[in-house]
């Protein structure tokens, strides 16, 4: 199993602080840690009062979208004749992103303290953590520190002595990441095809079971515990640029750098020191040629685009791109940005649940399009059918999977127009025999 | 003409014990069908056709709606696969490190040859799946249920050795 690295000065490591240190993973070395007092804290309060520190440390979503958290609580309907829900998104299979794989591998306790707060904020008695299939070993984590949380009062039907209760369960995916996707989550969870709904009704109206529900990231919930222990104001302080975006983010950097792996920095952190200074840079030899920072969903940079760029939302807008899940895939000058922009589209028409037409049809097509320009076979047609079908394909389905499949092809033909053309005209030897 | 064998139901003993316990989670009886498909296929290494129409019945829902669900989702096999069923990362972050040569090396230290074929022993099955979730570990490797990061071409053979003789762990 990978090892995390030594944290670098340059960090700011709150939510990593016990990556790595296998103590902090059971219960009493979690309590020893400082653990559970947030959420006994919260117990203490009221629950809109616990809404409210959320909403004033800034917090927003770290699972894409970047949505205020406490705002996202606050649309929670008051009355409790109904269940209400928490929902855990721990499906973690965008491209790029490794970030909530290691917060449960190494501190699950701290994720199971936010998801109990977030659940007494919102009056939910029940909490799904939703983990994808193919994370065995968080789920075996998991699950014996939920066990442990059980075993020693923190859950159940008098948390820490609150006669409150609070449950929390684990729900395993099969393989899907549209499952990432917050309806077709609840649908998965309900025994469904993982196809995701038509909004509106939003969850917190109608989500899981009917019932009003809120879905948060795992990252999102592992910051809250920090936030109610240290104060609103202090992690609203935690920014570099924009003070609209606030506290630290957790960048799972992969692809080709000499030191891969997940950074913990305050946001409005510069890309360029990311990635040369923490990261040691680009393998013996290379250059930068272009970055994806937030997933595989986002605009791509170029080289030049990259060094300029600011980690924080708005800084990675006005990059042209977005912050999303915070994986940042770094390309150097040996990629084939051609292919990898095919073998991208094959992952999201891979995983296009086929509901909308446009998704279903448009990845595949989008892939073959690609696969003939591989094998030689591509005109300039073919690069105007591209931008066509990708116009198709944004803003007109149910989700974002189809626009997302359309983000990487636009952008790359934008900026990386000569290795289509060097394809397109001979000057590449084609490298597919297919297409 | 061969006599189709007789399914054995799955959901008796503890598996049962286990089900019942799953389904007093959800307000729904349906909600414990992803799990229920999870505990058939640990019991039986895949999900035969018996197995649905019991699921359907102690769920109250059709044969049909189990299906569907049973092969929306990647991870439920619908057809018995080899004794060590091997996933491999080829996802771009993990292509850019060398995952199709992982593969490479995968298909020719197990006779696979190629992809979804079972080498001539019946040990190994390999696929190319999408993103793992631990793109800085490249390459992720799934066998069976272990999951293996930092596989490159160097340490496949270490790897098969590994598991040609009987499933090992992690
Ligand atoms: C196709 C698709 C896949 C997604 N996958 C994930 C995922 O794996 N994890 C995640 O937290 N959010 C994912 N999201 C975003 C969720 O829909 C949702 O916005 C998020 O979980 C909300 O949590 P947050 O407000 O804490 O960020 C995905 C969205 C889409 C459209
Ligand atoms: S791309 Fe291979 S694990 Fe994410």
């Amino acid at each position: 199993m990978g090892y995390p690295h030594k944290s670098d000065p340059k960090e700011n490591v709150v939510l990593s602080e016990y990556f790595g240190d296998a103590g902090a993973r059971t219960y009493d070395g979690w309590v020893e840690r400082g653990g559970y007092k947030a959420l006994k804290t919260a117990l203490g309060m009221e629950p809109n009062a616990v809404t409210d520190i959320v909403k004033q440390s800034g917090l927003r979503g770290r699972g894409g979208a970047g949505f205020p958290t406490g705002l996202k609580w606050s649309f929670m309907p008051k009355e409790k004749t109904r269940a209400h829900y928490l929902c855990c998104n721990a499906d973690e299979s965008e491209p790029g992103t490794f970030k909530d794989r290691e917060i449960m591998r190494w501190t699950p306790h701290a994720l199971i303290e936010g998801c109990a707060i977030g659940q007494y904020a919102i009056g939910a008695e029940v909490c799904y953590i939703y983990i994808r299939g193919e994370f065995t070993e968080p789920i075996k984590v998991m699950q014996a520190a939920l066990d442990a949380a059980y075993a020693n009062g923190v859950l159940g039907d008098n948390a820490m002595g609150s006669g409150k209760k609070l449950d929390m369960y684990i729900h395993r995916g099969a393989g899907a990441y549209i499952c990432g996707e917050e309806t077709a989550l609840m649908n998965s969870i309900e025994g469904r095809r993982g196809n995701p709904r038509i909004k509106p009704p939003f969850p917190a109206a109608a989500g899981l079971f009917g019932m009003p529900t809120t879905i948060n990231n795992v990252e999102t919930l592992a910051a809250v515990p920090h936030i109610i222990n240290r104060g609103a104001e202090w992690y609203s302080g935690l920014s570099l640029a924009s003070e609209k975006s606030s506290g630290t983010k957790l960048l799972s950097v992969c692809g080709n750098v000499r030191k891969p792996g997940n950074y913990e920095v305050t946001m409005g952190f510069p890309l360029k020191e990311l990635i040369y200074d923490l990261c040691g840079g680009m393998p013996e030899g290379r250059t930068l040629k272009a970055v994806i920072p937030g997933g595989s969903s986002v605009p791509i940079l170029t080289r030049e685009e990259a060094e300029g760029c600011i980690l924080d939302y708005e800084g990675c807008v006005a990059a042209g791109t977005m912050l999303g899940s915070g994986g940042v895939i770094v390309f150097d000058d040996s990629v084939d940005m051609v292919y990898q922009i095919m073998r991208l589209a094959k992952f999201y028409a891979h995983e296009s649940c086929a509901q909308c037409t446009q998704c279903r049809e448009g990845t595949a097509w989008t892939v073959r399009i690609l696969e003939r320009i591989l094998a030689g076979k591509g005109t300039q047609d073919d690069i105007d059918l591209l931008l066509d079908l990708a116009d198709q394909m944004t803003g007109k389905t149910i989700c974002v999977l189809s626009d997302s499949c359309a983000v990487p092809v636009v952008s790359g033909i934008t900026k990386f127009r000569d290795e289509f053309d060097a394809y397109i005209s001979g000057a590449r030897e084609p490298v597919l025999t297919h297409g | 003409m061969q006599e189709a064998a007789e399914y054995q139901s799955v959901f008796v003993g503890a598996a049962r014990e286990k089900l019942d316990d799953i389904m007093s989670r959800y307000p729904t009886k349906r909600a414990a069908l992803l799990p229920a498909l999870w505990i058939v296929q640990e019991e039986r290494d895949w999900i035969p056709e018996g197995a649905m129409i019991e699921i359907a019945e102690l769920l109250d829902i059709t044969a049909a709606q189990v299906k569907g669900v049973a092969t929306f989702y990647t991870m439920y096999h619908k057809h018995p696969v080899g004794e060590n069923f091997i996933q491999v990362c080829t996802t771009s972050p993990c292509n850019v490190c060398g995952a199709e040569n992982v593969v490479k090396a995968l298909l020719k230290e197990t006779g696979c040859g190629e992809l979804g074929a079972t080498s001539p022993d019946g040990k190994f099955t390999i696929t190319e799946v999408e993103c793992l979730g631990a793109c800085g570990f490249a390459t992720p490797i799934m066998v069976n249920d272990d999951f293996l990061d930092s596989v490159t071409m160097e340490t496949v053979p270490e790897v098969v050795a590994r598991y040609r003789d009987g499933k090992a762990t992690g």
